[in-house]
This record gives structure tokens, C-alpha cells and sequence, in this order.
């Protein structure tokens, strides 16, 4: 698969949020100012590339010649905790600014199944390092589309006059519903 | 069963349900109902790790030290997660295959961490478990009911029995991504009105 077309797959056809339902928790709690939301994108980009790198190589280093395969959960997810700490104390001390914007959400960025999903879909894959950085780096770009255009969307509808049932989570899922199919027209390229 | 345990194990299942109300564990919640059988295999495969994780969180609560007890959740969780992983690849290979990638992912279920730090780690096991078990239904009926909706609409079937003549049309775009996000809205909706005339 070339590199271009594994932008073009993950971006727009198999959209990590919108299609393949990984990120939600992020997509729905961060998304109700476009600042934050790109801020949130930012911060999965760096996180997901970087424990992309380090669990591919740890993969196939330690679990894969030692016949670790069954430690693949454990392991991942134990690696990008400790990622997203350190990526934490480097972002309080670099820009205190994006990490006032995005407070508690940054913890919870070790939960955000986007990072282990990739991680672990890159093994699935069978990838070779660079196209695994490839793909890391697109669906991370591809959460960050989907989020910001989200959260302009919502920008708006907090404007709106609606139904007591409706606010909050119902609308917010309506309008993702809708995202979701136009992308959707996107289906079909690449294949 | 005294009130309080009776109070925890009720609570998840409607007052505060995970999906409805807390709207916690969204994706394998979008993700996997497709089908209803989808949605109760994976309803059931995270009640099994919520129990066990809430249980034994709670009994090693206190050898925890409180700045790392977070990544201590998670190895745990994670744990009980590949426990489940194995023996459904195991005895429920269509079901393991089925549900894909979002089996690992049962560690990074909000749900989990959040009765974990929320209620396991202040409370003792018999209530642990009840809290875990309510939870863990609450979630399960959501994604079993959610899964039902899109499986009656989408494919005209449920639990795998068709209804529909056989090429007949149906509402294809409920078994499809944005269908997902439609048909939970959907139920939300109703769950808030069905709970705001209860009070």
C-alpha cells in the first residue's frame, strides 16, 4: 500500500471516529470549542506517533522472540501510560498555556482507545516501521479533522433553542450521525 | 440484602446506566452493535472484566500508594482483559472475531477506570462487586438493546432470526457507521423522556 493512499484511507474513507468508532469518549467531551478540540488533536498526534514507534519496536524486540504474544495488552497499554505522563510533565513545563486549555483531558488521553487501538492495529496490519509511523500519524490527523470539524458544528448548535430531551449527548450524537455520512461519500476510493 | 447494596447494584442500571446517563464506553458501544448478539457478547465479556477488576481493586486497595494507583487500575484491568481475550478466542472464536479489536480495548473502557477509582477504591468487596454487577448490566441491556435496533432496522433480523423476505429492502444504513450515532441518539431521547415522567 503506498504512503499516500494510507493518508487518503484513514483520513476520509475509514475515519478513525467516524467510521471505525475508536475516540468517542474525546470526540463527544473535548469537543464544544474549536481551540480545545484542535488542542486535544495536537496532543493525540504527538502521543500516537511516538507509542506507535515505541510499542512497534517493543513488539517485535521483546514480545515477539521471547513468545510474549499473550503480554501484547498489558504491555501496550502500560507503555503508553507512562508516555502520556511524560508527554504531561514536558507540556506543563514547555506550554503551560495549551496545558491550562486542556486540564483534566490529558490524563485521560492513556483511555483514549484511539492510541492502543493504532498501536495494536499497526501488529494486526503486519506493517513495516515506516508504514506503521504512516499510518500513526494519518489517523491521528484524521481524529484531528473529525474533532475540530465537530466542534465547529457544535459551536453553533450551542446557540440553538431545542427540545428539553434532545440537549446535550442526543444532538451531539445526531450531528456526529450526520458527519458520519458525508463521510461516508467518501467510501469507496482506494478499494 | 441490606439498602445500601441494594442501592449499588440498582443504581447502574438505570438512575446512573453507563450508556444512557454517563455515557461512558462509547466505542465499543458505537462499534460492535451491529447486531444484537454483538452487543451482549460484548456486554457480557465487560461485565466479566468490570467484576473481577472491581473485586480485586478493592482488596488491594489499600497497598496501592495513591500517586500510582491509576497505572495500577489499568494493569489490572488489562489483566482480566487478556484473560477474556483467550478463552473467547478459545471457546467463541465467531463472536472473538466478530468483535475484533475492540476485545483488547476493554481496558481502555472509561467504565472500567471510572468504577474503579470512583466506587472500588473507597469500598469494600461485597460491595464492589454489587456496584460492578449493576454497572455491568446497565451496560449490557444498553448494548444489547442498541444492538436489537439496528439489527431489527438495518437487517430486518434479531438475534439472528430474519423476519423479512429474503433480498427484501431494508434500512441498510442502520447497521452502517452514522446508523450508530442515529440510533443511540435515538434511544437517549427516549430514555430521558421514559426517566423525566418517572420522577
Amino acid at each position: 500500500m503506498s504512503y499516500l493512499m494510507i493518508f487518503i484511507t484513514a483520513i476520509f474513507v475509514n475515519n478513525i471516529v467516524l467510521s471505525q468508532f475508536l475516540g468517542i469518549c474525546p470526540f463527544l467531551g473535548v469537543s464544544k470549542k474549536i481551540s480545545t478540540a484542535a488542542g486535544m488533536g495536537g496532543a493525540v498526534t504527538f502521543v500516537m506517533v511516538l507509542s506507535t514507534i515505541v510499542t512497534y519496536i517493543i513488539y517485535h524486540a521483546v514480545l515477539l522472540p521471547y513468545n510474549l504474544n499473550f503480554m501484547i495488552t498489558v504491555t501496550f497499554i502500560l507503555v503508553i501510560a507512562s508516555l502520556v505522563q511524560m508527554v504531561e510533565i514536558i507540556l506543563k513545563k514547555m506550554s503551560p498555556l495549551l496545558y491550562q486549555a486542556l486540564g483534566i483531558f490529558l490524563p485521560l488521553i492513556t483511555t483514549n482507545c484511539t492510541v492502543l487501538g493504532v498501536s495494536l492495529l499497526v501488529i494486526q496490519k503486519d506493517f513495516d516501521l515506516a508504514h506503521a509511523v504512516c499510518f500513526a500519524l494519518a489517523n491521528a490527523l484524521g481524529f484531528t479533522l473529525a474533532i475540530v470539524l465537530f466542534a465547529g458544528l457544535r459551536e453553533r448548535l450551542a446557540l440553538v433553542n431545542l427540545p428539553k430531551a434532545v440537549q446535550g449527548a442526543p444532538i451531539a450524537l445526531i450531528t456526529a450521525g450526520l458527519l458520519s455520512m458525508a463521510f461516508m461519500g467518501f467510501s469507496g476510493i482506494g478499494n | 440484602m441490606n439498602k445500601t447494596g441494594f442501592e449499588n447494584f440498582t443504581r447502574g442500571i438505570v438512575k446512573e446506566n453507563p450508556i444512557f446517563v454517563m455515557l461512558l464506553g462509547m466505542c465499543p458501544t458505537l462499534g460492535v452493535t451491529t447486531s444484537a448478539l454483538n452487543g451482549l457478547g460484548m456486554g457480557a465479556a465487560t461485565l466479566f472484566v468490570l467484576l473481577l477488576s472491581n473485586c480485586a481493586i478493592s482488596l488491594v486497595k489499600n497497598l496501592i500508594p495513591n500517586q500510582v494507583r491509576i497505572p495500577c487500575f489499568i494493569v489490572i484491568a488489562a489483566t482480566f482483559v487478556t484473560v477474556v481475550d483467550l478463552l473467547m478466542s478459545a471457546y467463541l472464536p465467531t463472536l472473538h472475531a466478530a468483535l475484533g479489536i475492540f476485545i483488547p480495548l476493554i481496558v481502555v473502557n472509561c467504565l472500567i477506570l471510572g468504577r474503579a477509582e470512583a466506587f472500588a477504591s473507597k469500598n469494600n468487596v461485597f460491595q464492589s462487586a454489587l456496584d460492578a454487577l449493576g454497572m455491568g448490566l446497565g451496560f449490557t441491556i444498553a448494548l444489547t438493546l442498541l444492538g436489537l435496533v439496528r439489527e431489527i432496522l438495518g437487517s430486518g433480523s434479531a438475534f439472528g432470526f430474519s423476519f423479512v423476505q429474503e433480498g427484501a429492502e431494508t434500512m441498510l444504513m442502520f447497521i452502517m457507521p452514522p446508523g450508530a450515532f442515529l440510533a443511540l441518539a435515538g434511544l437517549i431521547v427516549v430514555f430521558n423522556q421514559l426517566r423525566g415522567t418517572d420522577k
